[in-house]
């Protein structure tokens, strides 16, 4: 295995009489997105802020790259902390400076960097963050999600090789939120930094996790793969995941992916024999994020009164999963969802809803059956 | 077992506890402001500086003279009336002018400009400071006290003397209109008086006490709304709408108290 980029052992932490990280040992790698997971006030924002410096341990040692953060000289250490950025759960944008200057802000300020290349380099984060239009905007202007771009587009600015991510989607809605994860792991993936996210939204950020750390009463009690976790015997699970997943499911009725498969699995373990299910793929036009929205929480709480649960599969595509239902029960289903919900949401004109309907069984692979549905979808809805 | 006395050994624990809070607070505005005035001088502050000279200066030249003009106007009338009783109307040039640059230029100046600029000063800042912005400056490596508070503290510095100035100035002219132009006092007699009894010293001592009010006023604002979160009475808006009455009040105070204190020692 890879030598680690960051590496905290045993880290300890105390504010008065309370030890909030008590013993921490933890690996990061280069490249991977690492999430650390826990309850509010478990202690992982102050995690977070033993590795960008602005706190220090009581005792033990923070590694980077094999080397002690203690044992760097004032200038190794500005030049280690200046490969980090920081993006805030409130985003924590200027609110006085327009989007242009709060993304120019660290250039500025840090580098001895010309006004030409400042503006190259600012125009070019604003462009790949498709925040174009809103360059002299200021961030009351923006939408939640705009501004949550803005942030980010200002934390790459200065090309950071570790960014870390403090509780990015809470307070979202289930569909902001996954457009968040989404974008994390896309701009992840396209300017190759390590991500380092702190969050108490589980399981959603399991799908764009390469590892999995869970903080749990001071202590790292877990380090490893999201599919790890699953199997990971702890009375964390117990306390922290169960209670949270229930609490996710029955606040908005739409899943994640991963809890989709594992309540997939679970549905079809009850019953021996004849396992079989529906499973629903509806395509929304156009890819509206707000349209999408409604439509997925309609579909969501139309099916989870019958049994079913939904899963968000693309920015414009939801898929529902009715359990012991017959392909024709599911038309019925359909059907029922467009007279009794759909059409009393009050869609713009040109709005167009596709569903395609396939039946399955236990131990069939989900993402087959999606392919199947997408290829048999047909119209069920214009306005 | 009931200790006898008790009641006086907790009032004096009172006293103490705050006695050592105000003298820590105080050596903690203090390091504050000696941090925030030694970075005026790191590079990249000219263009920070200039904008904050333009809000707590420039756009403080109206209320500045609109104050300077009626409080030189009530000068007159009133000094006029006064000694009109004992024949010395002419000495209504040297009263008005004295008292507007050693006393009432910098002192309601100052108090002016705490109450347009040095509220807004303590608001913003404390703003940025619950918001986390103070926060995000640090994890961008960018140093908060270079960044926010020594500009407003430079351009106090700069806008705090011309401002008295010009208080001073449109008081003279106030003073003129309603001794001279209203009253019909004698306009030579007032000017040659205005010219006559101002000394260099009068000035230099008004434009002094500018800038120690400047100190006063900038530090005390950029302190409160800097520390808004570390109040104990109250947290997110509600402290820093308390920070910023707090702010003004404080500075207020500290106007008169400074001006005294200078007064004397300009005296000796």
């Amino acid at each position: 295995m890879t030598a680690p980029l960051i590496e905290f052992r045993d880290v300890t932490k105390r504010f008065g009489n309370k030890t909030v990280l008590d013993g921490i040992n933890l690996k990061i790698y280069e490249g991977e997105v690492t999430t650390i997971i826990g309850l509010s006030g478990a202690g992982k924002s102050v995690l977070l802020k033993h590795i960008i410096g602005l706190l220090s341990p009581d005792e033990g040692e923070i590694l980077f790259r094999g080397q002690p953060l203690t044992s760097m000289s004032r200038d190794e250490r500005i030049l280690h902390f200046g490969r980090i950025s920081y993006m805030f759960q409130n985003n924590a944008l200027f609110d006085s400076l327009t989007v242009y200057e709060n993304v120019a802000l660290p250039l500025v300020e840090t580098t001895r960097v010309g006004r030409h290349e400042v503006h190259r380099r600012v125009m070019e984060r604003i462009e790949q963050m498709e925040l174009t239009e809103a360059t002299d905007k200021y961030p009351s202007e923006l939408s939640g999600g705009m501004q949550k771009r803005a942030a980010l587009a200002r934390a790459l600015v200065t090309d950071p090789n570790i960014v870390l991510f403090d509780e990015p989607t809470s307070g979202q809605d289930p569909v902001r939120k996954y457009g968040i994860l989404t974008m994390i792991a896309q701009y992840q993936k396209r300017f190759g930094f390590t991500a380092i996210l702190v969050s108490h939204e589980i399981p959603d950020v399991y799908f764009i996790s390469n590892r999995i750390l869970a903080l749990y009463q001071g202590k790292i009690v877990f380090q490893g793969t999201p599919e790890e976790l699953e199997h990971f015997d702890h009375p964390f699970q117990d306390e922290v995941m169960k209670s949270l997943e229930e609490l996710e499911r029955e606040l908005t009725g739409v899943y994640s992916k991963s809890l989709f498969k594992i309540q997939n699995r679970s549905q079809l373990r009850r019953k021996l024999g004849e396992d079989y299910f529906s499973l629903v793929l509806f395509t929304i036009e156009p890819s509206e994020s707000q349209l999408a929205h409604d439509v997925g929480k309609t579909i969501a709480n139309c099916f989870s009164v019958r049994g079913g649960f939904t899963v968000r599969n693309a920015m414009d595509e939801f898929v529902s999963f009715l359990p012991y239902t017959t392909p024709a029960e599911g038309e019925e289903m359909v059907k029922k969802l467009l007279d009794e919900r759909l059409f009393n949401l009050k869609l713009a004109a040109g709005t167009t809803i596709r569903a395609g309907i396939v039946s399955g069984k236990a131990g069939e692979e989900i993402n087959d059956l999606i392919s199947k549905a997408k290829q048999v979808r047909r119209e069920i809805m214009r306005t | 077992m009931k200790t006898p006395y008790r009641w006086l050994t907790d009032f004096l624990a009172a006293i103490g506890r705050l006695v050592i809070t105000q003298i820590s607070s105080l050596g903690a505005a203090a390091i504050f402001f000696t941090l925030a005035f030694v970075k005026i001088f790191h590079p990249r502050q000219m263009g920070k500086i200039l904008s904050h000279i333009y809000y707590i200066g420039a756009n403080s030249t109206l209320i500045i003279l609109l104050v300077g003009l009626f409080t030189g106007m009530v000068l007159g009338l009133q000094s006029y009336h006064a000694l009109i009783k004992v024949g010395a109307q002419g000495a209504m040039g040297t009263l008005v002018t004295l008292s507007l640059v050693r006393e009432l230029g910098p002192v309601l100046t100052a108090i002016m400009i705490t109450a347009r600029a040095g509220s807004a000063i303590t608001a913003e800042i404390g703003i940025q400071r619950i918001s986390e912005q103070i926060d995000a400056l640090s994890t961008m490596r960018i140093d908060p006290i270079r960044y926010l508070i020594s500009p407003r503290i430079a351009a106090s510095f700069i806008s705090f003397p011309l401002l008295t100035a010009l208080f001073d100035l449109i008081g003279i002219v106030g003073g003129y209109i309603s001794g001279v132009l209203i009253l019909g006092a004698n306009a030579g007699t007032y000017l040659y008086r205005v010219q006559a009894s101002t000394d260099m010293k009068d000035i230099t001592d008004g434009f002094i006490k500018a800038l120690v009010f400047a100190a006063i006023v900038s530090g005390v604002s950029c302190y409160k709304g800097y520390f808004a979160h570390m109040r104990t009475d109250s947290h997110g808006a509600k402290a820093v709408g308390l920070a910023t009455t707090s702010s003004v009040v404080t500075s207020c105070v500290l106007i008169l108290i400074a001006d005294y204190v200078v007064t004397s020692l300009l005296l000796i």
